[in-house]
């Protein structure tokens, strides 16, 4: 389907572990530093993995009054300071604009379930009662059990009245949000999308989840290095929180309102595995049925991608399976493609996790730096590409793959294209 | 270049019934299946009367290997989605698997299952969280159970839109379609009554009915107008470019013709319904539809005064007085993502049978509205349109248009 109507990035936030704000984001990426430590955010003691990427939060910090803080879930926090960051950089005077024409798309897995589960232990009386207290209910925690809040809130913020949704397809969701944005920017339906995702999962109920399935490293000794993406010793991902937000806008507006472009959204794609809900294959097939997908609505072949950012989420069959996937897609050329995983910094946020990973690869495209796989001493031998251990590349980049997976079989692909030069 | 969306299949799991044709007799009579629901009792929960679907064995319907990794929205889900390809004479497994997807909305996700697991951990401790509880609880846990269990790896999505989920799924899954995708498995489930936390939850919002008389309980469009009464269950559809469809036989219930969604404020209904007015008005410019073409409108009814005054006051600025509009949610209860795709399969029907379902219960109201009351009533609609708003903000808007003529 073609419209003619191409999609422009022309602003980034980001509140990551380790970096909050792009400039620190960017600064500790390109570094290799990792923020991955013992967990703080609750008490780990009883758990099988101790070990999280947690931000050093304050949001009265970060301009959040608090009124709003305090209506708030964390993720929900962490979105609305990247919202304003992203608004801000791409210079866009939102009370200029049309509200009708402006919408938000923003991704999260497991939404408002920190603060679901702080009201539940207090109103289950420790899980003693299945038939909660209903009197101790906060009157606002309906906004914690459904993630739609997280869209709305964003849109408050920046006075949209156009398409507004979250997205919630598991750890695939920040990539979905981004995409399905550009989507409705090509089709027409809105002019700027003010698109992301968010995550603070960092909570009893969510680490027990992963525990109970050993999908989560134990490397509880040494946390710093815990993310192992591709390396040999790597025994699973380290969960990770935080938020990223993109301006997405009609390219040729973006263009006549002189706005600088970081590059274009020019392919996405998304596929089922319809295999296992948490199981992966070692084939890869239907990932790499997405970024073939993803390439062809960019117009672009497999020997354009300059840079891909990996999945790479440090479990043993995470890391195969994509290396596989980007083999099959790509062919020859991916031995010749540098392909990193932030997530040996950053950990893995679940459906935060790709939004971040876009905002990263726009900053590489604007630096020309492929940022680094940290931890990585010690290659799997089935993982035999470049995968960039542990010092930035500079590298012209003028395309770049992002792919994800995730729960429920999910595989996303998203290329990101100089917005100058060749048009496709 | 997709000829129109057809909808070639729909599955319904109702408190009215399983089956369409179960839900569309009961919705045509203008039954009422509200009721005191057993698993409420004792609680001392201000909610009483809710929308329960009964007579659906997960046993029946699924592998036990599923069932016990599986929360009840899901297993409704993925009953659904097997009734809807049935319905439309559609084995997948004869098409591309890349062309066939899955979009489902969500609300709360799998909230039973979670609070099981939640208790485990608290009471017992970390240990005890079962190995399920990671695809179990979340969002997208249906679409991903459905496209498995199916082998549908086409495009797989999630929308958390409030009520409006429904609609804005089927909008998702057209452009799926308009991108390529042969055919979309498109719906809601929910299954809010088994989770007392998560029907708790919803009691701040102040619009779930308090009333324990399931023929009052939900009066929508009426000064004795006190909330909505929760449902659980749901619709799946099969979405397909027309012309594919009947190529290979298949019959079309309906075309859908147009979307629209906005967004008008966090947690309030917008008061003045402007927000919905440019939902409907993005639909009919979609669909290329004038406002007097619309011959029902199959309507959100929230049931408090403020929120359906601005719903009536929408329909009529945009539509006029005169337009039939209905709610045979009275009858079994608004199920958050679930309500739109149901009023969906409602409009679809009503389309097929050149009949408009009427509004149980209620019957003088107080909006300058012609809302179908007491009787069906055969008008023969060309076009419906299906209104959803969520709490959240968002109002949505899809135009249905009937298969032929």
């Amino acid at each position: 389907m073609t419209t003619g109507r191409q999609v422009a990035v022309t602003g980034v936030g980001v509140v990551a572990p380790g970096g909050i704000g792009v400039p620190a984001f960017w600064d500790m990426l390109t570094a290799g530093r990792t923020a991955t430590r013992l967990a703080t955010l609750f008490d780990a003691t009883r758990f099988r993995s101790k070990v999280a990427a947690e931000c050093d939060w304050d949001p009265a910090a970060h301009g959040l009054s608090a009124d709003r803080a305090r209506r708030m879930d964390r993720y929900v926090q962490f979105a609305a300071v990247a919202a304003a960051e992203a608004v801000a950089d791409a210079g866009l005077d939102l009370d200029r604009e049309d509200p009708w024409r402006v919408g938000t798309s923003m991704g999260s897995a497991v939404g408002g379930t920190t603060r679901l589960e702080q009201d539940y232990v207090v109103t289950s009386d420790t899980g003693r009662r299945w038939v909660v207290d209903h009197h101790r209910i906060s009157p606002f925690l309906h906004l914690a059990l459904t993630p739609s809040v997280l869209a709305a809130e964003i849109a408050e913020q920046v006075g949209a009245r156009g398409p507004v949704q979250t997205v919630s397809t598991g750890c695939t969701a920040g990539l979905d949000a981004v995409g399905y944005a550009a989507q409705l920017v090509e089709e027409g339906r809105a002019d700027v999308m003010v698109a992301g995702a968010a995550e603070s999962p960092i909570s009893p109920i969510a680490m027990s989840c992963f525990d109970a399935i050993q999908a989560t490293s134990v490397r509880n000794d040494d946390p710093e290095h815990a993310s192992r993406p591709f390396d040999r010793d790597r025994d699973g991902f380290v969960m990770g929180e935080g938020a990223a937000v993109l301006v997405l806008e009609e390219l040729d507006r973006a263009l006549a309102r002189g706005a600088h472009v970081y590059c274009r959204l020019a392919g996405f794609a998304t596929f089922g595995n319809a295999y296992h809900m948490t199981g992966l294959t070692r084939e890869g097939l239907e990932m790499a049925e997405a970024i073939t997908r993803a390439l062809d609505h960019a117009r672009m072949a497999p020997e354009d991608v300059d840079y891909v950012n990996a999945h790479g989420s440090g479990t043993r069959q995470n890391d195969r399976h994509e290396t596989n996937a980007v083999k099959r897609a790509l062919g020859a050329h991916a031995y010749a493609t540098p392909m990193s995983s932030i997530k040996s910094m950053i950990g893995h946020s679940l459906g935060a996790i790709g939004a971040i990973e876009l905002a990263a690869c726009a900053l590489a495209m604007a630096h020309g730096v492929v940022p680094p796989t940290a931890n990585l001493t010690h290659p799997d031998p089935e993982c035999d590409l470049d995968y960039v251990p542990g010092t930035a590349r500079e590298r012209e980049l003028r395309a770049v793959l992002s792919v994800g997976s995730g729960f429920g079989g999910f595989q996303s692909a998203v290329v990101l294209a100089r917005a100058g030069g060749r048009r496709w | 270049m997709v000829s129109e969306l057809a909808v070639t299949g729909i599955g319904v799991i109702a408190p009215t019934g399983i089956g369409l044709d179960a839900f569309w007799k009961a919705a045509e009579q203008g039954n009422c299946v509200l009721d005191r629901v057993d698993r409420l009792a004792g609680t001392g929960y201000p909610v009483r009367v809710a929308g329960e679907v009964r007579g659906f064995d997960p046993a029946e319907a699924l592998e036990g290997r599923i069932i016990v990794q599986t929360d009840l929205f899901t297993q409704f889900a993925l009953a659904a989605a097997d009734l809807a390809l049935t319905d439309a004479g559609l084995d997948p497994s004869t098409l591309d698997p890349f062309e066939v997807g899955v979009v489902t909305a969500s609300y709360s996700g799998g909230v039973e299952f979670g609070q099981r697991e939640i208790q485990a951990l608290w009471r017992d401790g970390p240990d005890h969280v079962g190995p399920y509880q990671s695809i179990a609880w979340f969002y997208a846990a249906s679409t991903g159970q459905i496209s498995i269990r199916r082998g549908l790896k086409g495009p797989c999505g999630v929308l958390v839109t409030d009520e409006a989920g429904g609609l804005d799924a089927i909008a998702h899954a057209g452009r799926a379609i308009r991108r390529g995708a042969r055919a979309m498995l498109v719906g809601g489930t929910e299954a809010p009554l088994s989770s007392p936390f998560a029907l708790a939850c919803q009691f701040g919002t102040g619009l779930l009915s308090a009333s324990d008389d399931p023929y009052t309980a939900y009066l929508p469009f009426t000064d004795a107008a006190a909330g909505y009464v929760p449902a659980e269950g749901g619709a799946l559809f099969v979405l397909e470019d027309r012309r594919a469809a009947e190529a290979r036989g298949g019959e079309v219930w309906g075309v859908v013709a147009g979307h629209g969604t906005t967004f008008s404020g966090l947690n309030r209904f917008d008061p003045g319904g402007e927000g919905l007015v440019a939902a409907i008005r993005a639909a009919l410019a979609e669909a290329g539809c004038a406002p007097e073409e619309v011959d029902v409108v199959f309507a959100d009814a929230v049931g408090t005064r403020a929120a359906d005054d601005a719903e009536a006051a929408a329909i009529r600025a945009v539509l006029g007085a005169n337009v039939p509009v209905t709610a045979p949610k009275t009858g079994y209860g608004r199920g958050y993502a679930a309500s739109a795709a149901l009023d969906v399969a409602a409009a679809l029907a009503s389309l097929e049978h050149g009949v408009v379902p009427p509004t149980p219960n209620v019957t003088a109201t107080r909006v300058d509205l012609d809302v179908v009351t007491h009787l069906a009533r055969r008008v023969e609609p060309r076009s419906a349109l299906v209104l959803a708003r969520g709490l959240g903000g968002s109002n949505s808007a899809l135009l249905l248009r009937r298969a032929s003529g």
